[in-house]
């Protein structure tokens, strides 16, 4: 028999108080078939020690000097034999192709091998991530508010019926395209893989953010009457093609980009000419909300577009497959327009009329504006950019 | 055909059994084993049908060690313990009383209540009355003998019977209480014996738990391959890992029968069963 390389004294320490951590960290420091002695006074030492071993895989015997022999098994340097760091904490620590067993591990961690293999099927860096992400998410915690506060909802004075009227149907479509905006991060969400943490973060927010969209635009639309407006079929054929879209980047571009871009626009429109302040507030509250969701989009697929010279045709083909996808629906509801013109008008005189009709029209080409731009930083010429903008649902989303 | 699968019976004392076999028969096959396995409720009818021929391996609680020994003596064939868990052997049993009972030695149970595990549980009943015997102490006549009989015809696979005497004990219905020595750590771990309420009184020798047996019917090419795949299991793969930690062991050891001794002894002293294998006790009904 090799002698003790160790020693350890539990003193009156049993194991119904914890002994058993102290044995292992003695044994931790012994290697495989080391032998550590362990002495203590509580009468069921030896009787909790032997059960403790067996279960581990330690050796056991009684020391005829008195205390006990445990040897160290392997059990435990097996457990972790094949184990393997998930990548690294930070985002410097991202592997381009997680393994499905690393799924719910968190970052860095050391992970057994084995367990389960959830199927994350969006699992390759270059599909999700941008260098911007962490900095968004911490911007999007940050600038989080809440609908009771962030908004005065008194009423101060009430509107002309038909300008409330119009208003109450502008609301109505925004709530619907608010669904549309938190269903598709939110699917998206459950597909990536948990590895990209700071992505899942920062979906997860953009959903929070349109979930308190949703909520606004509705309380705005009664906050004076119990009705909501119209809903078209055209309107929601075009937010059920985006639901469509399996891709993660083109998703990503034809939401955030394109369709949310050219809500920035609608919702800046709205502020210019909301006629009380509650629609003012409402409206810019979320548009600083879209402008991240946009910046997301756009530096996702920057990142993207840098390392997959295909990127650019995909996202031609996208739009094109969308637009002949709806090729045979009305675009935009058409409530939804007049509402718009009357309330750039303000009132029903021709004159005023005539001005918002042509507000409307200045409103789609700032819209065409933002879009060229957005397309142009994704590496798209001139022309194309003005095409493929040109092929966007008259449905702005 | 027969003879082309190797057909393992095993208890279904609890639903990971189930879990269990299914993935080492997964693993076997991959392996190219060609294994099948029956469930059976109790042990007495898978020991029969071991030594019948119908099995040709099964795993075997100590006491249907026992038994399918006897049996197949009994009628010309030879059983083998071929593989054991590493945690199968050398396990003790306690005697277990409280703190304030004033009990201090075995012989101070005389005319006091002793709660056992379930009527046929080696490490729970028959093993600690054993040890009361060589005490010299009887319990048909000196002792008020308490069975918990839960999951009767699983030899004590099931937890609940040692658990119930362990509440007993606390509850006062029972002066002293038999119970693994495992589990006595466990019932303090669950604060089912509150810590430092209880103290052991006596400690079993050691004995040997599970084995895989094997009957001299069975294919013996598969049967050698059989033992050898076991064998071959290792903890450090993540493919059988979790099913070794549900069936609680790190390796699988060669079988012996050097650590039975003390079970068969308290077989013939209470006649559990018959030189032959017969069920001698006419309280026990699986």
């Amino acid at each position: 028999m090799t002698a003790p390389a160790a020693l350890l004294d539990l003193a009156r320490l049993g194991f119904d108080n914890g002994a058993h951590m102290l044995v292992q960290r003695g044994l931790q420091s012994l290697p495989v078939r080391g032998r550590l002695r362990v002495r203590g006074t509580d009468p069921s030492l030896g009787v909790h020690l032997r059960a403790w071993c067996r279960a581990q895989g330690h050796g056991f015997s009684v020391d005829p000097d008195g205390g006990y022999d445990v040897v160290r098994g392997e059990a435990e340097e097996r457990r972790w034999a094949g184990a393997e760091r998930a990548g690294g904490p930070t985002p410097a620590g991202i592997v381009r192709h997680p393994p499905a067993n690393w799924g719910l591990a968190a970052r860095g961690a050391l992970v057994e091998a084995g367990g389960p293999t959830p199927g994350f099927d969006i699992a390759d860096r270059d599909v999700v991530w941008a260098d911007l992400a962490p900095r968004l998410y911490a911007h999007a915690a940050a600038a989080q508010w809440d609908p009771a506060t962030a908004v005065d909802w008194a009423i101060q004075d009430p509107l002309a019926p038909e300008i409330e009227t119009a208003v109450v149907q502008v609301m109505t479509y925004l709530v619907e395209n608010e669904k549309a905006a938190l269903v598709i991060p939110s699917r998206l969400l459950a597909r990536v893989h948990p590895h990209f943490h700071e992505v899942l973060q920062l979906l997860a927010v953009q959903a929070a953010d349109e979930a308190r969209h949703m909520e606004i635009f509705t309380r705005r639309a009664l906050l004076t009457g119990s009705d909501m407006g119209t809903s078209s079929a055209g309107g929601r054929a075009s937010l059920h093609s985006l639901l469509d879209e399996p891709d993660f980047s083109l998703a990503s571009f034809l939401l955030s980009v394109l369709g949310e871009g050219s809500f920035l626009s609608l919702l800046g429109f709205l502020d210019q000419h909301a006629p009380d302040p509650v629609t003012r507030q409402v409206t810019r509250l979320a548009r600083v909300d879209e402008a991240r969701h946009v910046a997301f989009g756009v530096a996702h697929l920057e990142h993207q577009g840098r390392l997959d010279p295909t990127l650019r045709g995909r996202l031609r083909a996208a739009v094109e497959r969308r637009h002949d996808a709806l090729a045979d629906t009305a675009g935009l509801n058409a409530d939804v327009f007049d509402s718009l013109v009357l309330l750039a008008a303000g009132s029903w005189t021709p004159e005023a009329i005539a001005r918002g009709y042509r507000a409307v029209q200045d409103l789609h080409g700032a819209m065409d504006d933002g879009r060229r731009q957005r397309l142009h930083r994704l590496g798209f010429p001139d022309d194309e950019a003005s095409e493929l903008s040109a092929l966007h649902t008259g449905n702005f989303m | 055909m027969p003879g082309d699968v190797l057909v393992m019976g095993a208890v279904a004392y609890d639903a990971k059994v189930v879990t269990i076999w299914e993935g080492f028969r997964r693993w076997f096959r991959a392996a190219g084993l060609p294994f099948d396995f029956v469930l059976y409720s109790h042990y007495e009818r898978q020991v029969e049908d071991l030594v019948a021929g119908h099995l040709d391996a099964a795993w075997n609680s100590p006491l249907a060690w026992i038994r399918a020994d006897r049996l197949a003596a009994a009628r010309g064939r030879t059983v083998r313990s071929t593989v054991m868990r590493d945690t199968d052997q050398d396990l003790t049993s306690v005697i277990v009383v409280r703190t304030d009972s004033g009990i201090t030695s075995v012989t101070d149970l005389k005319g006091r209540s002793v709660g056992t595990g379930a009527i046929d549980s080696p490490q729970a009943t028959l093993l600690p009355l054993s040890l009361l015997r060589a005490s010299d102490l009887d319990p048909d006549n000196d002792l008020s003998v308490h069975h918990f009989d839960v999951g009767v015809g699983l030899h004590g696979d099931h937890i609940g019977g040692e658990r119930d005497a362990a509440r007993a004990l606390m509850a006062g219905e029972v002066d002293a209480a038999c119970m693994i020595d495992g589990n006595h750590l466990l019932f303090l771990q669950e604060g089912v014996l509150p810590s430092e309420t209880t103290r052991v009184l006596a400690q079993t020798p050691v004995f040997d738990h599970c084995t895989m047996t094997t009957v001299d019917t069975g294919p013996s090419e598969l049967t050698h391959r059989f033992i050898e795949l076991l064998l071959s299991m290792s903890y450090a793969d993540p493919e059988v890992r979790p099913l070794m930690d549900l069936e609680g062991l790190h390796e699988w050891r060669r079988g012996r029968v050097s650590g039975y001794g003390p079970l068969v002894d308290a077989v013939d002293e209470s006649g559990f069963y018959g030189r032959d294998g017969s069920i001698g006790d006419a309280g026990y009904a699986p």
